[in-house]
């Protein structure tokens, strides 16, 4: 199964506000080949969460235009799944339970799979695969963290999408559960090999996950450089040692230096 | 679990020493009969006239069950047109809030002039003494849910049915039993001043009817029987919380 390929083109945003409007986007255009993993990091403000919302049809627009597989976007796709920030599980469902919602709200069932498998044993599989076996039954606030932001992935998973966007989806964990949760995502990604899009702001890891690095300018929004990662795969703790990986941060830690949005004393 | 067997027990053995306490202090003190009775004299009571207070307190059961159900039928649904209707949200509402200044208890001598003595004037008071923080309290729960899980039931593109019984009625489910609570309470006392106002049954007739003979001893049978039937039916809510939302209670580390 492939991801999706994605054609951005002349996108702008533009919030009204009571204090007049406000440029979030200004003129994006990207061309996101299918099954790629393309990490967007920028300032906070940016418009990344902007860009993340249009991209997921939660948004509309008011500028340009954004394609999918030579569909144009209108609304939230099939195939799309998103993971914010804040796990945003429902406190009143057990762990099994959050990861099916996607299934009962589209009222799909084993009938509708040529696989025949049920979807417990699918919201199982997932669950196992990132080691929360055994915790099925438990409710939300049983859990650290880390734990409920990989449920959540779960939940987007489910779908078989061929679209993972996520938006600063480790922002809220400590720093060691954050570095195991890439590792999780990377065999994730090697496994279900669709299209990522992911919204940080850590220089490290937009480069230790990604095909591709788009920085972006503080507001308005606009693309500032495009980096290829050349970092083989499949990527593990060594790739950090990777020369080309530190002067891949460099990189982008002096763009960010040249906009003034990263300064020394 | 010891725990809380530790607790109950503590709270038990209080309260049987401030009941001696009080025995105690009727009979050093020597206090008449007439003014205050002990607790052996109200349980004496409590046996000998069984039936009779059984009897009226069914009565005021019967009302206070009638205007709280009245109050959740009524209650709900109105809360569910205010949180999607943008008119009931805006003009409707702010008029109930008004409305909900007046004491309700004061409403009770006109109601008792339109709908006669029986019942049926003892259960409006209870609907409308329990109907606003049932209403208030549902829809500040309807409401509460937050921008990130809305944002969620879009990318999972829930249609406005879902998104209501999936994500927002059980997110209000918490607020919703704070409501009860407060409601169930109301409803006993707006049950017992109806009572008052103007009756020939019930807890709040037997109090008056025992005011008058200066039975004080009935006076407080009465007040037991109150207190039983109060505290019942705020825990009959509390369990009823408790089984409907198991995930609430233990989320925020309490009890």
């Amino acid at each position: 199964m492939a991801g999706k390929h994605i054609v951005i083109q002349d996108m702008e945003k533009v919030f009204k506000t009571r204090s007049g409007d406000v440029q979030a986007l200004t003129k994006v255009n990207l061309d996101i080949e299918a099954s790629s993993f393309i990490s967007i990091v920028g300032p906070s403000g940016c418009g990344k969460s902007t860009l993340m919302n249009l991209l997921a049809g939660l948004e509309a627009p008011t500028g340009g235009t954004i394609v999918m597989d030579d569909k144009v976007v209108k609304g939230s796709e099939t195939g799309n799944a998103v993971v914010f920030q804040k796990d945003v599980l429902l406190e009143w469902r057990t762990v099994i339970e959050n990861v099916l919602l996607p299934l009962e709200l589209k009222n799909i069932t084993w009938f509708d799979r040529k696989d025949k498998k049920t979807n417990r044993d699918m919201a199982k599989e997932l669950l196992q695969m990132v080691g929360l076996e055994g915790f099925e039954d438990k409710y939300p606030f049983e859990m650290s963290g880390g734990m409920r932001q990989r449920v959540a992935i779960c939940r987007g998973l489910i779908q078989n999408p061929t679209l993972l966007m996520m938006d600063e989806p480790f922002g809220a964990l400590d720093a060691l559960t954050r570095e195991q949760m890439m590792y999780d995502l990377l065999k994730i990604y090697s496994k279900f090999k669709f299209t990522v899009i992911f919204i940080t702001h850590s220089i490290e890891e937009a480069v230790f996950l990604s095909d591709r690095v788009i920085v972006m300018s503080p507001r308005p929004g606009s693309v500032l450089k495009d980096i290829k990662i050349e970092l083989d795969r499949p990527r593990g703790i060594n790739s950090r040692k990777d020369q080309r990986f530190i002067q891949y941060v460099d990189e982008i830690r002096s763009v960010f230096q040249s906009q003034g949005v990263l300064s020394e004393v | 679990m010891s725990n809380k067997m530790a607790r109950s027990l503590s709270v038990v053995l209080t309260l049987l020493g401030l009941i001696a306490l009080w025995e105690l202090l009727c009979f050093v003190l020597e206090i008449p009969k007439y003014l205050l009775p002990t607790p052996t004299d109200i349980l004496q009571r409590i046996f000998v006239d069984w039936a009779m207070l059984v009897r009226h307190s069914g009565v005021t059961l019967v009302e206070i069950f009638a205007g709280f159900g009245l109050s959740i039928v009524i209650g709900i649904p109105f809360a569910i047109v205010v949180v999607y209707s943008k008119y009931a949200s805006q003009a409707f509402f702010p008029i109930l809030i008004g409305l909900q200044c007046i004491p309700m208890v004061s409403l009770a001598p006109l109601l008792i002039v339109w709908f006669g003595f029986g019942m049926l004037s003892k259960v409006l008071i209870a609907f409308l003494i329990s109907f606003f923080p049932i209403l208030v309290n549902t829809i500040a729960g309807l409401k509460s849910m937050e921008k990130d899980m809305f944002m969620l039931s879009q990318s999972l593109r829930a249609n406005s049915m879902q998104v209501f019984l999936y994500f927002r009625l059980p997110k209000a489910l918490p607020s919703i039993f704070a409501g009860f609570k407060v409601g169930i309470t109301l409803a006993v006392v707006g049950a017992v001043v109806a009572e008052f106002v103007s009756s020939e049954r019930g807890l709040g007739y037997l109090q008056l009817v025992a005011s008058s003979k200066l039975d004080v001893t009935l006076q407080f049978c009465v007040i037991v029987a109150l207190a039983i039937i109060g505290l019942g039916l705020y825990n009959l809510v509390s369990i009823l919380e408790r089984m409907s939302i198991p995930w609430y209670k233990a989320s925020r580390g309490g009890e």
